[in-house]
C-alpha cells in the first residue's frame, strides 16, 4: 500500500496455523462410508428431478447407485459422461438450488440426499486412484478447431471435441488455464491446486494444446482464426467488472472484488495478504460473499455486504448467505452506495443510501444516509464482456454473444459459449453444458 | 402391567424371552450376565458326548449380510458344539440353575444316534437340576458331515427314534429343535410329536454361502482360502421361520403342540408375532449377539407395552391368534377387491410406484398429467397387488383401499360381497369336475 495509507490495512492479521485452518476444505470430504449411508438415502427416483435440475443433466439415480454399490469408479464415469469438469462442479455448484432443491427428500423432510458431497466423493476416488482417462478419443477426422480461453466452458468444449477426434488448440489470455476455477472461487472451495489437477486430468484424452498468454485482439482475433482452423469456439469469460461511478473510486482500498479473490487464490503464502480491518463489501452475488468471507478468514474484524435491494433479490443462495453470515459476516440488505470518503488518498468510508421499492416497483433511494468506515472496499457488482475484440465479427446482445440453441454465433465458423453469452446463468456448470453442445453441434457441422 | 409370565411344557421363566442354545449361552459367565440382564431363560449350548471335546477352527467363524449403515441383517456360523469339556459344562449348569430357579434353564443336547450314547448323557443333564432338554437335530455344518444334527433332522424316523429314547431315558420335558433344510417341516414336527416330544422348536439355521469373496474367489467367511457352508440367522430369516412355525400350529397332526419360536426375533414385535402363531416362548440369538444382553430389556418393556394398549393380561390371552388366519390359497376371497389409492400430500413425487407398476407390473399408475409430474392409480389397470405400497419410501403414502360398491373398473364386474374362493371358481377344472 501507499506511504499516505491512513488506513488499518495490513498482512500476517492471525497465526500462520490459522490460516491454514480458515482456508482448508470448507465442505470435508465424505469418507467411505458415509459416501455409502448417504448413497442410500438416494431413492433412484424414476424420471429423476435432480437429473433434470442439473444443467450437464449427470445421470445422478445411476451414480449414485454405483457408490452404493460400491463402484465409486463408475460412478465418476457415469458424472464425467455429461460433464468432464464433475469434479469442480462438485466443490462449486449451487447444488442447493439446482439438484439438491428438488431433491424429493428435500420435498418430503427438507434433508436433500447430499449430492454434491457424493459426485465429490466418486470423482475424488476416481482422479486419486489414478484411472486411466475415461474417455477414448475417436479416430482422426483431421478438423483444426480453436478454443479461445481456457475457463470451464472451453474447457468442457475442448474435451468433448478432442474426444469426437478433433485436434483442438486453446488460447488462454492468463498465465494458467481454468478459469475461474482457477482465478475466481473462493480458496476454500478448492483446495490443494485442484483446478490444475482437473486441467490435467481433461487434457489426458489427448489432442489438446494450450496456449497461454494468447489474448484475443491482443496476440489473436477473430479475422484470423476462422481462416486458421475448421471452427472458433468463444468461451471467453466476462474480463470486465461495474464501476460504481462514484468519485474516488480510484483510492487506494477500492478494489475489484475479482481481483481480490484472484491474487488470493494465486497467493503462495496467504500470510503475506494484506486485508483491511474494516471491510465494505458492495453487490449481492457469490463474488460479493466469496470476497467477504475470504476477508473474513484473512483476519480483517468487521466486514459488512451492502446490497441495494432485499434478501431475496441476492444471487447468492440462501445457503451461501448463511455461511457468510456465520462466519460473521454482516449482510445488510437496500442500501445503495453513494459516495466514498478518501482520506490521505485511501478510502475511508462509504456513505450508502437506504432504498424501498416504489409503489412501480422501481428501486429508488429514501434519502436516509448511513455511512461505514471502511479501510477497504470491495466492488462486487457485476462482470461485464469485453466486446471489443469482437466488433463485426459476431452479433452482440447488450455487449455478450448471441448464440443460438446449439450455441452458434451469427458467425458460420464460431460458437461460443459460457459467461460470454447473451442469457446465461454465470455458473460453471451451465458453461460446462455450452461447451458440451458447442462442441456436439460443431461436430455435426464439420463433419457434414 | 401384563404379566409375561410363562410355563412352557412344564418349564417357567419370568418372560417369555429366552436365549437360544448358541455361543452366548455357552458357560456361566455368559448366562450368569444374561439372567441379570432379564433374560427369562437360555438354552445352554449344545453339549456332546464325554470325553475330548470338539474342536473349532481358530479362524473366522461369522458372515454377514449388512443393510445400510452395516446394520447386521443376516448372520451365519460355522461354529460347532461346545468345545468345553462335558463335566464342566455340567457343573455351571448346575450352579447356575441353583443361584437362579426362577429362570428356564434347558440344556440342549447333540450325541450319535445310537440309543447308548443318550442312554449315557441324559441322567447326567437331569442331575444337573436343568428344567428340561432340547435336541439339537437342527445344525447343518460340521456336525451334520458326523452323523448329527441336521443328518438327524433330517430324517423324520430318526427324529422319532431319538425323542423316544429320550423320553424313555429321563424325566426332563423334552423339546426337539427342527432343522429348516428340508422340504415340508410338517414332517420333522409330525415325527416328533410321534416320539413323545414335549415340544419342537423352530428354527436352527438355514444351510448358507453368506457371501463370496470375490478377490480370492472363495466363500466368506474364508479360512486359509476355503470356506465352507454356515448356519443363517439374524433378521433376514424370520419370514421363513414365521411360515414353518404357522405350518406347524395349523397342521392337523401337530396343532397344539408347543412351540418355542426361533429365528430372527429382534425386537417385542418380532416376538409378539411368533406368539401370535402359537410359540409358547421364543429363542434369540443374533439379536444379543449384535447388541449385548441388555436389548431383552426394549424386548419384554415393549412387549408389556403392547400387551397393556391392547388389554391382554397374559401372554395366552393373545397366543394362536394368528393362527386361523393363515390358510391356504385356495380359500382366500376372490370376491376382495383393492385398489391403491396415493395419498397427494404426503405423495414426494420420486415416481417409485410408477416405475415398478410400469415396468414389472400392470401399467396403473400416472407419471405425468397434464403435462405435470403426478402420479395416480388407474383404477381400470389396478389389480391390487401392493407392490407400489411396498416400494414407496414414505409411509402411509399409498395404501389399499377395499371397494365395496359399484363394479371393479377393470373387469367391469359388479363388486361381489358374497365369498368365494378358487375351489369354486369355474375357471378351476377341479371345480368343474366337482360340478359335473
Amino acid at each position: 500500500m501507499t506511504a499516505t495509507q491512513s488506513a488499518d490495512v495490513k498482512a500476517q492479521r492471525l497465526s500462520s496455523a490459522d490460516y491454514a485452518d480458515n482456508f482448508s476444505d470448507i465442505h470435508p470430504p465424505l469418507t467411505p462410508h458415509e459416501a455409502l449411508v448417504e448413497a442410500d438415502r438416494c431413492y433412484f427416483c424414476y424420471d429423476a428431478p435432480c437429473m433434470t435440475a442439473c444443467p450437464t443433466s449427470i445421470d445422478i439415480p445411476m451414480f449414485i447407485r454405483k457408490i452404493q454399490a460400491g463402484n465409486p469408479v463408475g460412478a465418476a464415469k457415469t458424472i464425467f459422461d455429461q460433464n468432464i469438469l464433475g469434479g469442480m462442479c462438485a466443490r462449486v455448484c449451487p447444488t442447493e438450488t439446482l439438484c439438491e432443491e428438488v431433491c424429493v427428500r428435500e420435498v418430503a423432510e427438507g434433508k436433500p440426499v447430499k449430492i454434491g458431497l457424493l459426485q465429490r466423493y466418486a470423482t475424488d476416488t476416481f482422479m486419486e486412484r489414478e484411472q486411466p482417462h475415461p474417455f477414448t478419443r475417436a479416430a482422426a477426422t483431421g478438423k483444426k478447431i480453436a478454443v479461445v480461453g481456457a475457463g470451464p466452458a472451453g474447457l468442457s468444449c475442448a474435451h468433448r471435441l478432442a474426444s469426437l477426434g478433433h485436434d483442438v488448440t486453446i488460447y488462454e489470455a492468463r498465465e494458467k488455464a481454468g478459469g475461474l476455477n482457477e482465478y475466481g472461487i473462493a480458496a476454500y472451495k478448492t483446495t490443494n491446486d485442484f483446478a490444475q489437477d482437473e486441467v490435467g486430468f481433461i487434457l489426458e484424452v489427448g489432442g489438446i494444446a494450450i496456449e497461454t498468454g494468447k489474448a484475443l485482439g491482443r496476440d489473436i482475433t477473430l479475422d484470423q482464426l476462422p481462416q486458421d482452423f475448421d471452427a472458433v469456439f468463444l468461451g471467453l469469460g466476462l474480463p470486465g467488472v461495474n464501476a460504481l461511478g462514484l468519485e474516488g473510486e480510484s483510492a487506494a482500498g477500492v478494489i475489484d472484488a475479482v481481483d481480490f479473490i484472484g491474487v488470493l487464490r494465486q497467493a503462495e503464502d496467504l500470510s503475506l495478504l494484506e486485508v483491511g480491518r474494516r471491510i465494505v463489501v458492495i453487490g449481492g452475488g457469490m463474488t460479493a460473499i466469496d470476497a467477504a468471507v475470504q476477508s473474513k478468514l484473512l483476519g480483517a474484524e468487521e466486514v459488512t455486504i451492502a446490497y441495494r435491494r432485499g434478501q431475496e433479490h441476492m444471487n447468492a443462495s440462501l445457503y451461501e448467505q448463511e455461511l457468510a453470515q456465520t462466519h460473521g459476516v454482516v449482510i445488510r440488505h437496500w442500501l445503495a452506495p453513494r459516495s466514498l470518503h478518501v482520506t490521505d488518498g485511501a478510502v475511508s468510508a462509504i456513505t450508502l443510501e437506504k432504498t424501498a421499492l416504489d409503489a412501480a416497483g422501481k428501486l429508488s433511494g429514501t434519502g436516509e444516509l448511513v455511512t461505514l468506515e471502511a479501510d477497504q472496499v470491495f466492488k462486487a457488482i457485476g462482470q461485464t464482456p469485453d466486446s471489443g475484440p469482437l466488433a463485426g465479427s459476431v452479433e452482440l446482445d447488450k455487449g455478450r454473444i448471441r448464440v443460438s440453441d446449439d450455441r452458434r454465433t451469427s458467425h458460420p465458423k464460431i460458437w461460443a459459449g459460457g459467461d460470454c453469452v447473451a442469457g446465461g446463468e454465470d455458473l460453471t456448470v451451465v458453461s460446462v453444458e455450452d461447451g458440451k453442445i458447442a462442441a456436439q453441434s460443431i461436430h455435426k457441422a464439420l463433419m457434414a | 402391567m401384563a404379566d409375561l409370565s410363562t410355563n412352557f411344557i412344564g418349564i417357567k421363566s419370568p418372560n417369555p424371552f429366552w436365549l437360544a442354545s448358541a455361543p452366548p449361552t455357552d458357560k456361566a459367565y455368559n448366562v450368569e450376565r444374561a439372567f441379570e440382564a432379564g433374560w427369562g431363560g437360555v438354552v445352554w449350548k449344545t453339549l456332546g458326548e464325554a470325553g475330548p471335546p470338539v474342536v473349532n477352527v481358530n479362524g473366522p467363524r461369522y458372515g454377514a449380510i449388512w443393510g445400510p449403515d452395516r446394520r447386521l441383517l443376516g448372520l451365519n456360523n460355522i461354529e460347532l458344539i461346545t468345545d468345553r469339556d462335558l463335566e464342566v459344562n455340567l457343573r455351571e449348569i448346575a450352579e447356575v440353575k441353583r443361584r437362579w430357579p426362577d429362570r428356564a434353564m434347558v440344556v440342549s443336547i447333540m450325541v450319535p444316534c445310537e440309543e447308548q450314547s443318550w442312554k449315557a448323557i441324559l441322567p447326567r443333564v437331569e442331575d444337573t437340576g436343568a428344567d428340561g432338554i432340547e435336541l439339537n437335530f437342527g445344525c447343518p455344518h460340521g456336525m451334520s458331515e458326523r452323523g448329527m444334527g441336521a443328518a438327524v433332522g433330517q430324517v423324520p424316523e430318526y427324529i422319532q427314534m431319538v425323542a423316544e429314547w429320550c423320553k424313555h431315558y429321563s424325566k426332563m420335558p423334552v423339546i426337539v429343535k427342527l432343522t429348516p433344510n428340508i422340504t415340508d417341516i410338517r414332517y420333522p414336527a409330525r415325527a416328533a410329536k410321534a416320539g413323545g416330544a414335549d415340544a419342537v422348536s423352530l428354527i436352527n439355521t438355514i444351510s448358507s454361502i453368506v457371501s463370496v469373496d470375490l478377490d480370492n474367489f472363495a466363500p466368506v467367511p474364508t479360512i486359509d482360502g476355503k470356506g465352507s457352508h454356515g448356519g443363517y440367522c439374524g433378521p433376514a430369516v424370520k419370514p421363513i421361520a414365521l411360515n414353518m412355525v404357522a405350518e406347524i400350529a395349523r397342521d392337523g397332526e401337530t396343532r397344539g403342540l408347543p412351540i418355542s419360536g426361533i429365528g430372527g426375533v429382534q425386537t417385542w414385535r418380532d416376538a409378539a408375532e411368533f406368539i401370535a402363531l402359537g410359540c409358547g416362548t421364543v429363542q434369540v440369538c443374533t439379536a444379543a449377539m449384535t447388541y449385548g444382553f441388555k436389548i431383552v430389556q426394549e424386548m419384554t418393556q415393549g412387549l408389556s407395552d403392547w400387551m397393556d394398549e391392547k388389554g391382554y393380561a397374559t401372554i395366552a390371552d393373545f397366543q394362536g391368534r394368528a393362527v386361523p388366519n393363515v390358510t391356504d390359497w385356495q380359500y382366500l376371497n376372490l370376491n376382495y377387491i383393492t385398489k391403491a389409492r396415493i395419498d397427494q400430500d404426503l405423495c414426494i413425487k420420486c415416481g417409485r410406484c410408477h416405475i415398478a407398476c410400469e415396468d414389472t407390473s400392470h401399467q396403473a399408475i400416472t407419471s405425468m398429467v397434464d403435462g405435470v409430474r403426478h402420479f395416480e392409480v388407474m383404477d381400470d389397470e389396478c389389480v391390487g397387488c401392493n407392490l407400489c405400497v411396498n416400494v414407496c419410501p414414505v409411509d402411509d403414502c399409498i395404501t389399499m383401499v377395499e371397494m365395496t360398491v359399484g363394479s371393479d373398473p377393470r373387469t367391469g364386474k359388479p363388486i361381489d360381497p358374497r365369498y368365494a374362493n378358487w375351489t369354486t371358481h369355474p375357471n378351476n377344472p377341479m371345480a368343474k369336475e366337482a360340478a359335473e
